[in-house]
């Protein structure tokens, strides 16, 4: 079975800890993205995996094998790298059948699985030109097909489409995805791109510092961030996050104090739970209903840049003592400079997290 | 002025505003200069070919070739190829029948134990280098400045050492002495070059290769040597230059069967009681440039590449 296992997985530089008591588990078939700002460890944990940096402590179990030990050769895995690692002096062709070389099949054999994964990923026409003749989206492509062709226990990538641009990363995002889909194997996928992360993945782990906040599904860890991390990471426009002092909750709903405002706002009801203390609101962009007036249970803001982004507009506002609360709103509702907002929450979009910056959820 | 700064634009010695392929004039000044830096190589080139007794004419003659007319006659000599000839066999005492001299043998040592010893130095050093560049042990640059210090000495300071070392060890005069010395002359600047190509290329293709199956050594043969093709190329003729101008050791620890072309040049020219025999000296200097010449001529383009890498960021 082609699965991954990481269990308390730690690599250290010198005294510098890149990756610390990672847990991971990628069934067969799931396409797990490795998500989190540059310098976190997520590539770090690929190359775990990959074999190309050992483990410090914990296991790397691979197919149901434990893999610590074994070179990157011996662990039959296939890995599309950022800078695409094609062999400068070798043709598309035979870069694509260079793992097959290795693994010493026939000639016959293997020109018709080049050809088999070259017509997959349109590649028939370049195949005898070298790495440098071709564009950056082909060249994309011959890593992803040198990675396919053979039929390996996982499939590794790191940042795959960090070097193209936009419309090309929209399309590869769509093929890499097909191409994955029809091969039920264990994959992981290294990204800073939220986006990428999100279309692409099964399940997300986000990695912050060496440690994974948190693994779940892309709708999960958009609507139940487990903490403030999570929650400024994932999302655009970023969601707002307010420093607010919690001082008790009556009647399903929960009295906050941010900005010499006192809000009454519904949350979840874990909140009761809380003694009274510092907390952060995380409240998304689009999460906001403007009212027309104060009702005791509104956020006020005035709007102080308005940034109409097509279908939707986007208000930079600010509370009295200054904190900046960006509102998303429909296109069709106008909205001033220099305009008194009235704001109500929706309570099931309006995370609590505690002083630790976990999120208080029932 | 406009029609003066076309004129200047034209022949090049101008720049136009921005990059424009050098006109006649800079190619002029360029050649100009590159003759100037060329002249001693081509007299002494020239002189190989004069009769003995032109050498030293004051004032001297400047060409082979009067070229139609264009330079005067008592600049010009007639070649001949009798010093070549009295470079191989020559008569040695006045009287007698001319004698070989031994410098085919003495050709043929400068040329195996150049080579020798510098492909040596190079199968060593590049591993040496490898290994410094990618599996950098604890303490890596105290290691590498250990190495560059064996260059730091100048060689007259070690030879008496190492001439004790060699009579202790039985080496004085013979092939593998010389060659062992040489190798060792040319390791610490084969790791410090090739290291610096080894840490240029991207480690990614490397990886790649090992998860597509490759063994460690065959990343190393297969992906890691053909891309440092120019750099060994480069570090294979410094090091041959360098080995082949070689005198100091040579003169030391070479007996008469092993001696190289500088050695038996010196003594070659001083022998026979009559004074300094210039085109003798000449002829041997000429033929001692061909084969550093020719390896440099069928390596020019890699070599362009070697001298200049790392200038230009990937």
């Amino acid at each position: 079975m082609s699965t991954i296992d990481i269990r308390k997985a730690t690599k250290k530089f010198g005294s510098f800890v890149a990756v610390r008591d990672v847990d991971l588990s990628v069934a067969a078939g799931e396409v797990v993205c490795l998500l989190g700002p540059s310098g976190c460890g997520k590539t770090t944990t690929l190359r775990m995996i990959a074999g190309l940096e050992r483990a410090t402590a914990g296991d790397i179990v691979i197919a149901g094998r434990r893999m610590n030990d074994l070179p990157p050769e011996k662990r039959d895995i296939a890995m599309v790298f950022q800078f695409y690692a094609l062999y400068p002096a070798l043709t598309v062709g035979q870069n694509i059948a260079m793992p097959l070389h290795y693994e010493g099949l026939g000639s016959a054999e293997i020109a018709a699985r080049v050809n088999k994964v070259a017509g997959i990923l349109h590649l028939d026409e370049v195949l005898d030109r070298l790495p440098g003749q071709v564009s950056e989206g082909e060249k994309q492509r011959v890593a992803v097909a040198r990675a396919i062709v053979r039929d390996p226990n996982c499939f590794l990538f790191d940042e795959p489409l960090s070097r193209l641009d936009v419309e090309l990363r929209h399309s590869m995002r769509g093929q890499i995805k097909a191409v994955l889909s029809n091969l039920s194997k264990a994959t992981v996928i290294v990204t800073h791109d939220q986006l990428e992360a999100l279309t692409m993945a099964d399940r997300i782990a986000i990695m912050c510092d060496g440690l994974i906040e948190q693994v779940g599904s892309p709708h999960e860890v958009f609507a139940r961030p487990a903490n403030v991390f999570v929650a400024s990471f994932i999302g655009t426009p970023q969601m707002n996050l307010i420093h607010a002092q919690y001082k008790g909750y009556s009647n399903g709903k929960a009295k906050v104090a941010f900005d010499q405002q006192d809000v009454d706002l519904k949350v979840n009801p874990a909140v009761a739970k809380l003694k009274p203390g510092k907390i952060t609101l995380g409240i998304r962009p689009r999460a906001f209903t403007v009212v027309p007036e104060d009702t005791g249970d509104t956020i006020d803001a005035m709007a102080e840049l308005i940034e109409p982004m097509g279908a939707e507009t986007l208000i930079h506002a600010r509370t009295r003592t200054g904190s900046d609360i960006r509102v998303v709103v429909a296109r069709e509702k106008r909205v001033k400079t220099g305009e008194a907002l009235h704001l109500v929450p929706d309570a099931a979009q309006t995370h609590v997290f505690a002083e630790d910056g976990k999120a208080v959820r029932a | 002025m406009a029609d003066i700064a076309t004129f200047w634009e034209r022949i090049g010695l101008r720049r136009a505003g921005g990059v424009a392929e050098a006109g006649w004039g800079r190619t002029l000044a360029a050649a100009l200069i590159s003759l100037i830096y060329f002249l001693p190589v081509l007299f002494i080139i020239f002189t190989a070919f004069k009769p003995q007794e032109l050498a030293l004419s004051v004032p001297p003659t400047l060409s082979p070739t009067s070229f139609f007319g264009l330079i005067p006659d008592q600049f010009v000599f007639t070649p001949t190829l009798e010093n070549f000839g009295s470079v191989f066999s020559r008569v040695m005492t006045t009287g007698s029948q001319p004698e070989s001299t031994g410098f085919d043998l003495f050709f043929f040592n400068s040329i195996v134990i150049a080579s020798v010893s510098v492909l040596l130095a190079l199968a060593i050093g590049t591993l040496a280098a490898y290994g410094f560049s990618r599996y950098p042990l604890k303490g890596n640059d105290t290691y590498l400045f250990i190495i560059l210090t064996t260059r730091m000495l100048p060689a007259i300071v070690v030879i008496i050492p190492v001439i004790l070392m060699f009579r202790a060890a039985g080496l004085s005069g013979s092939y593998s002495g010389i060659i062992l010395l040489y190798t060792a002359f040319n390791l610490a600047f084969t790791i410090w070059m090739m290291k610096s190509f080894f840490d240029e290329l991207s480690t990614d293709v490397e990886d790649a290769a090992r998860i597509d199956g490759s063994s460690g050594m065959k990343v190393f043969f297969k992906i890691c040597l053909p891309q440092v093709v120019a750099g060994l190329a480069a570090t294979f003729v410094f090091g041959l230059i360098l080995t082949w101008n070689e005198f100091l050791f040579a003169l030391l620890l070479t007996g008469p069967d092993t001696r190289t072309v500088p050695v038996a040049m010196n003594q070659a020219v001083s022998s026979g009681g009559r004074g300094t025999d210039w085109t003798l000296l000449a002829a041997i200097e000429t033929l001692f440039l061909v084969p550093v010449f020719v390896v440099t001529f069928f390596l020019q383009n890699h070599l362009l590449r070697g001298v200049t890498f790392g200038t230009v960021k990937k």
